[in-house]
């Protein structure tokens, strides 16, 4: 399996859509500067799923921002490159991104209910994406790629649907009509901002799967963001896992999965309750809680948190650890340890509780 | 439907030893009336439809559903935040089902509630201390050596420094929050609690703390749990037993093992194989409910899951399942139960 996600220093990917350099957006605040994302380096091919993974505030929804240039530029320091299609957007011109957005990137909101306007039909808002990127199509047009889109985004009865309005729909439709609105001028990148998460796990499970079809379809690049584990496994084929705006873990669905490196991935792991194994067995859960963006931990930001913290003198407390190969190609991870004795606590420790097991 | 009351109160509970329960449900319905337009026709959401379960000293017990199930109406029904529209729950040998006035608070000593939202659930304006002390203050009780060390001692049994006694919850984070809740269902040494969701607006890493903190008190207290949730996974992990609802209707009643290793109900099994699965990856093997649920205000004929069931025959539309024990060990209300352990 090849890799597509990188780390700052290798090589960039020609085949890549998207091309993520060494991307850092910090919001200076009144209690100080906010480094929200601090060095992140990914790339996606067309027809190709990369998941980022972490928990709330770890950076991954202000990276997807970004790569639609939603900050504002005044309350908003960003550095690094985005290249979308050849393109780079950091700092380019507003009007020249809302060419793009939508268009060439479009993106899946978490809540589809405050992401629809609830005052216009849904088959309204989906022709009006189209006609902003397409100015020459008559009102009728719109309308049929409307009812098309909802036709091929699997929601019975397209015409009558079109004419509702976003509270007429139940959860799982509404997110259709939000894919359907996402894809309807066939963007070669689609970011799902936690697309599931307020879904029951039938409806997801069929929300997923339409996903799948459609990139499959369309050769789209998808970027899925999420906390779910269980969401990522099913759907990317990349993994980039993000603590505290930093990347500490990449690599192939199957490395990150099933032979994780980082402390943090594996606490991901060991506290995520599984269907299978003893039950009786108490999870693992990672001591405390994530850091103020604000104010780092000195070193390696997981230290606080990491059972394994000082294994090597003070260099934990000191030095923020880089990128750097862990063994396999394409898998890296941010960590002191030597590798031998990750392999070794990992084997130990981890192996045998949550969903590691 | 007053047969299936009859055939599903006894059997619900087989595999257990025959104690007293301390939570006995017999037929519970609630319906809510709407009205669509200003003078449009009322009709009648059903929430919930003639549900039966037990739950016994120190167990735990999970309802299990989507959203809509009714599973969060049910619980707001034990705790009496909700009035039943018929049915019967008796609690340590007493009819609950319509107490009132002083006699209701006394009762809710012994049933607390522990609800999803660790932010709507707490006051901004009350320090934690008064959070904490408030079901203590209502009730009038004076513990021994005060409120203020009782607060603190609840404090630190789940896992707060007993020193943030005079801070505000938006001090503490979403898990700290929700430890505050549950400190506060603890204060009155309640009997039974019910536990609403009470790990799904939280961070993966901080649910297993939460998760754990429950399963420590629940032995430590000797506390029964009725535990409501849609994930699956921390359900497996925190009980016993385990009902499944669906649109207002109890479909399978067993033990742990019963429902995850060797489920009866094709719902069940729809539901178990919809979790994604990190061992599994890609997917594959997934069965695939269509369409969504129907509405309760008009469900289906006979077995309500019977327009999404890929097993239905005939007589599936036509005649309602009752809760029946099947080969399987658990009980299920479905007239083609399905029988092996899930691949």
């Amino acid at each position: 399996m090849t890799t597509s996600t990188s780390p700052a220093a290798a090589a960039v990917d020609p085949e890549a859509y998207l091309q993520v350099r060494d991307l850092k957006v910090q919001f200076p605040t009144e209690d100080g500067l906010v480094r929200a994302v601090d060095g992140v380096s990914f790339s996606v091919r067309r027809g190709q799923t990369l998941g980022i993974v972490g928990e709330s505030g770890s950076g991954k929804s202000v990276t997807s921002m970004s790569i639609l240039g939603l900050h504002n530029p005044a309350r908003t320091k960003i550095s690094g490159e985005i290249s979308i299609g050849g393109q780079n957007i950091v700092g380019m011109k507003e009007e020249k991104i809302q060419k793009l957005r939508g268009k060439d990137v479009a993106m899946i909101f978490q809540d589809p209910l405050s992401a629809l306007h609830p005052y216009y039909k849904v088959g309204a808002q989906i022709a009006e994406a189209y006609k902003v990127h397409h100015p020459s199509a008559s009102k009728k047009e719109a309308s049929t790629r409307a009812v098309d889109m909802l036709n091929r985004v699997g929601i019975p009865q397209p015409q009558r649907r079109a004419n509702q309005y976003p509270h007429e729909f139940s959860g799982g439709m509404r997110q259709r009509a939000m894919i359907a609105m996402a894809l309807v001028n066939d963007p070669a990148l689609v970011i799902a901002d936690e697309p599931t998460t307020a879904l029951d796990v039938t409806v997801q499970a069929q929300i997923l799967e339409l996903l799948e079809d459609l990139q499959r379809e369309f050769q789209s690049a998808i970027i899925m963001i999420t906390h779910d584990l269980g969401v990522v496994s099913q759907v990317a084929d990349d993994v980039l896992v993000m603590y505290a705006g930093r990347p500490v873990e990449t690599g192939s669905v199957e490395q990150i999965m099933k032979r994780p490196q980082h402390p943090y991935t594996w606490g991901l792991l060991a506290s995520v309750p599984s269907l299978h194994g003893d039950a009786n067995v108490d999870l693992v859960p990672i001591k405390g809680n994530p850091p103020s963006l604000i104010n780092l931990p000195t070193g390696c930001s997981f230290n606080p948190r990491c059972r394994y913290a000082g294994q090597n003198g003070n260099r934990s407390f000191s030095e923020v650890p880089e990128l750097r190969p862990a063994g396999e190609d394409g898998h890296n991870v941010a960590c002191h340890m030597s590798f031998e004795t990750r392999q070794r606590l990992y084997a130990e420790d981890i192996a045998h509780a949550g969903v590691a097991q | 439907m007053t047969d299936l009351a009859d055939s599903a109160a006894s059997p619900a509970t087989p595999t257990l030893p025959a104690r007293e329960p301390l939570l006995k449900v017999e037929g519970l319905t609630k319906h809510f009336p709407v009205r669509s337009g200003l003078w449009g026709k009322g009709s009648v959401v059903r929430a919930v439809e003639n549900v039966n379960f037990e739950v016994r000293p120190g167990e735990t017990l999970g309802l299990v559903g989507e959203s809509g199930c009714g599973k969060t109406t049910t619980g707001r029904m034990l705790v009496r935040l909700l009035e039943p529209t018929s049915g019967k729950i008796t609690f340590n040998g007493e009819d609950i089902t319509h107490t009132k006035g002083s006699r209701l608070r006394k009762l809710r000593q012994d049933i607390q509630i522990i609800f999803q939202d660790p932010y709507a659930s707490l006051n901004p304006r009350h320090t934690v201390g008064r959070i904490v002390a408030m079901p203590l203050q209502v009730n009038g009780i004076e513990p021994p050596g005060g409120v203020k060390r009782r607060v603190q001692e609840l404090l630190e049994t789940v896992g707060l420094n007993p020193e943030h006694y005079n801070r505000y919850p938006h001090e503490f984070s979403g898990g700290q929050r929700q430890r505050i809740g549950i400190a506060r269902a603890l204060a009155l040494q309640p009997k039974l609690i019910v536990a609403d969701e009470p790990v799904s607006a939280l961070d993966v890493s901080i649910q297993a703390q939460v998760v754990n903190l429950l399963r420590q008190l629940q032995r430590d207290l000797g506390l029964s749990f009725v535990f409501i949730a849609h994930d699956l996974a921390v359900v497996r992990h925190f009980c016993e037993r385990i009902a499944v609802m669906y649109l207002g209707r109890m479909v399978e009643v067993g033990t742990r093992q019963q429902i995850y290793e060797n489920p009866a109900h094709p719902y069940t099994r729809a539901l178990l194989s919809a979790v994604p699965d990190v061992t599994k990856l890609g997917g594959a093997g997934r069965i695939k409910l269509e369409g969504d649920v129907p509405s309760p205000i008009d469900p289906p004929s006979g077995c309500v899951f019977h327009t999404r069931c890929w097993k239905a025959q005939e007589k599936c539309a036509a005649e309602a399942p009752v809760l029946l024990p099947n080969p399987n060990g658990s009980v299920a209300a479905c007239h083609f139960p399905e029988t092996g352990a899930v691949i």
